[in-house]
Formats: structure tokens, C-alpha cells, sequence
């Protein structure tokens, strides 16, 4: 049960772009349509849960296990950046209409903070494990949900944008100016979910 | 002149907070007060200054193709020391900015005057684009930094101004950030009309 809690939690409540301000670069880059939103959200989803799920185990068996902690960053930075390559290679040959679909956003995610940000949390266990010891499963859990948040919090933010294109704006608020307020506003939404995690541990009698 | 020329350009023409669009995360993620904007901005500009320079005295050495993995090499290097650095010497600094310190690696701003600056520059004029780019980049942390503080809890470097009672607390909480930030840029467009 706390697994579905690690999971809401993550897309709701902790928005990896409107709480934690990871991510916001291609958040504010590529959603002016909502198909390429949908796009960006599905290549960062499958690289996200790639990436940490890879990192853990590096963290785990050579990084711990030689007592090499000090390179965590730079063995991570590479290791996403030949991750996203082979993503390429691979997509390029298995599924050539998949990858004309996330062609363009793939070598985009290497710079994606979002990716390092959460395989640091993953590798370290300082995320919200809802009381279960941080482990491979929690944080494969917390990977997915957190790429779900980040997708549905890019399509929301897509949508309303290409509501705002038809408005008539003020010249000086045009572009990020009010790209940026409407992000404000979005994320004051989302806090409403804010305290929704604890009553959902008192319903599943956590 | 040329460096001061390269300096200006770094913190007014083409600053990179509010012109350039850089480096989005760290600036909507560390600005809570005045003082933790501006660590993240000397963190960062301490890494710019030296990544700009090592990467302008390489740059003939390393071929074509592995250019942009060996400047991410470079960096995370660079991001690595200074985490050491700020863990041994400034801890509390270490606890406010937490993730965003690794994350600097990832920051479009470095990568981003690695590849168009020192890449095609010479090491004086890189270090002086590096220190331009940083100040450029801490002055507009400081800045939304010193505006979600005053509105949020009346204080300015906690100097108080006003009660804190008084203050929205919206503002140092997520939405104030991107909501401050939108404003900033809406006057100075303003202002360059």
C-alpha cells in the first residue's frame, strides 16, 4: 500500500517541476503544443526510469563497493549521457516510428536536471519513502511517478499555453513573462493537493 | 577594453537570468532568501570562471566529436571540487542549496558558454566572459532572491523591513517563485522600450 502512497505522492503532491523546480528548462521550452509536450513527457519517462535504475546499481556495486562516492557526479552525468545515446541507437533500429516521434527531444534530456536530480535522490535515499526502507523497488516507484508528474504537469502547462497564444497580452508581459505567471498559478493549483498524502496514509491505515 | 566590452556584456546585454532565459531550475529553486540566490550564484561562477578556462586552453587538443562529452567531463570535475569545497568549509550553505550543488553540472549556462564562447576564444577573454556571465547570473539570483524574501517576510538579507505577519508567504514557497520571476522580466522589458 505505501507504494500507491509513494506514487501519488510523487505526481501530486512533491511535482518534480512545480514544487521541486526540477526540470524546468524543457518545462518552459517545448510546451507551447501539446503533442510535443506528450512527446517530451514520454522520452523523459523512459529515460528517467532508465537512468535511475541504472545509476542505483552503479551506486550500489561499483561506487559504494569501492568506496569511489566522490565520483558520484561525474560517473552519473556520463552514464545518463551514453544512456540517452544508446536509447537512440536502439530506438533508431527496434522502433524507427517511436523514434521519429521522440527523435527530437532525446539528446535534449542529457541536460534535463530532473534525470540527475532524481537518480542523486534515488542513489542516496533522501526521498519520501513513505516509512519503507529505500530500496531498488521504492526507487524504480518514485522514477515512474515522478516522470508521470513532470509529463502531466508539461501537458496541463502545454495546453493552457496554446489557450494563451489566441489572447491578446500586454506587449511587455508577452513570451516567458507570462508563461512564467501562468506556471505560478499552476503550481499555487497543485498546492492544493498538499496535505492530501497524510490523509491518504490515515484511509489506507499506514 | 575588449574584456570589459566581453564583461558588460555578460551582465547587462546579454545577462543570463533575465535575457538569455539560462539556467531556469537553480534560479527558481534557490531564491527563497537574498543571501541563498547569491551562494548559488558565486557557486556557479566560481565553476564558470574555471570550466571557461580549462576549456579554452583544451579546446585544440580535443577532437571534433568528443568535444561536448569531454567539457561535461570537465565540469562535473569541477562541480565535484567545489561540493567538496562548500561541504568542509561552508556547511550551512551546503544544507540550503542541498541537490542544487550537484546540479550545477547540468546548469545550461556553463555548458552553454563552454560551447559558445570558450570554445572559439582565447583563455584571457574566456575567464573575463566566465566572470561576467556569473555576476550576470548573481545578480539576477540575488535580485529575485532579495524581491521573494521582501515580499514573503519583509525582510532583506534578513535585515527586517516590515513584521514579518505583514509578509505573503506565497512568495517564498513554489508559485511566488515563478510568479516573482514572470513579473521581473515584464518590467525590464518594460524598460528596454
Amino acid at each position: 500500500m505505501a507504494y500507491i502512497l509513494i506514487f501519488i505522492t510523487a505526481i501530486f503532491v512533491n511535482n518534480i517541476v512545480l514544487s521541486q523546480f526540477l526540470g524546468i528548462c524543457p518545462f518552459l521550452g517545448v510546451s507551447k503544443k501539446v503533442e510535443t509536450a506528450m512527446g517530451m513527457g514520454a522520452a523523459v519517462a523512459f529515460v528517467l526510469t532508465l537512468a535511475t535504475i541504472v545509476t542505483y546499481l552503479i551506486q550500489v556495486y561499483v561506487l559504494n563497493a569501492f568506496g569511489l562516492e566522490y565520483l558520484q557526479t561525474i560517473a552519473f552525468i556520463l552514464v545518463i549521457a551514453a544512456l540517452v545515446q544508446m536509447v537512440e541507437i536502439v530506438l533508431k533500429k527496434v522502433s524507427p516510428s517511436l523514434y521519429q516521434a521522440l527523435g527530437v527531444f532525446l539528446p535534449l534530456i542529457t541536460t534535463n536536471c530532473c534525470i540527475l536530480g532524481v537518480a542523486i535522490l534515488v542513489a542516496q535515499g533522501t526521498y519520501n519513502t513513505q516509512g519503507l526502507e529505500a530500496n531498488l523497488l521504492t526507487g524504480v516507484v518514485y522514477a515512474i511517478a515522478t516522470a508521470l508528474g513532470f509529463a502531466l504537469a508539461l501537458v496541463i502547462f502545454a495546453g493552457i499555453r496554446e489557450h494563451l497564444s489566441l489572447m491578446n497580452i500586454p506587449r511587455g508581459m508577452q513570451g516567458m513573462a507570462i508563461a512564467l505567471v501562468t506556471a505560478g498559478l499552476l503550481a499555487m493549483a497543485f498546492m492544493g493537493f498538499s496535505g492530501v498524502d497524510a490523509g491518504l496514509a490515515k484511509a489506507l491505515g499506514l | 577594453m575588449n574584456q570589459l566590452k566581453v564583461l558588460w556584456n555578460g551582465i547587462i546585454k546579454e545577462n543570463p537570468t533575465f535575457v538569455l532565459l539560462l539556467g531556469m531550475c537553480p534560479t527558481l529553486g534557490t531564491t527563497s532568501s537574498a543571501m541563498n540566490g547569491m551562494s548559488m550564484g558565486l557557486a556557479t561562477m566560481a565553476v564558470l570562471i574555471f570550466s571557461n578556462l580549462i576549456i579554452s586552453l583544451i579546446k585544440n587538443l580535443v577532437p571534433d566529436m568528443v568535444r561536448i562529452p569531454s567539457f561535461i567531463v570537465v565540469i562535473a570535475s569541477l562541480v565535484t571540487i567545489l561540493q567538496m569545497v562548500i561541504k568542509a568549509f561552508a556547511p550551512e550553505i551546503d544544507k540550503s542549496l542541498g541537490l542544487f550543488i550537484p546540479l550545477i553540472v547540468v546548469n545550461c549556462i556553463i555548458l552553454g558558454r563552454a560551447e559558445a564562447f570558450a570554445a572559439k576564444n582565447g583563455p584571457i577573454s574566456s575567464v573575463f566572459d566566465g566572470i561576467g556571465m556569473g555576476l550576470g547570473f548573481t545578480l539576477g539570483l540575488t535580485l529575485l532572491g532579495a524581491v521573494r524574501e521582501f515580499l514573503g517576510t519583509g525582510k532583506i538579507f534578513s535585515m527586517t523591513i516590515f513584521p514579518d505577519s505583514y509578509g505573503a508567504l506565497v512568495f517564498v514557497l513554489a508559485p511566488g517563485a515563478f510568479i516573482a520571476l514572470g513579473y521581473l522580466i515584464a518590467i525590464i522589458n518594460k524598460l528596454k522600450n
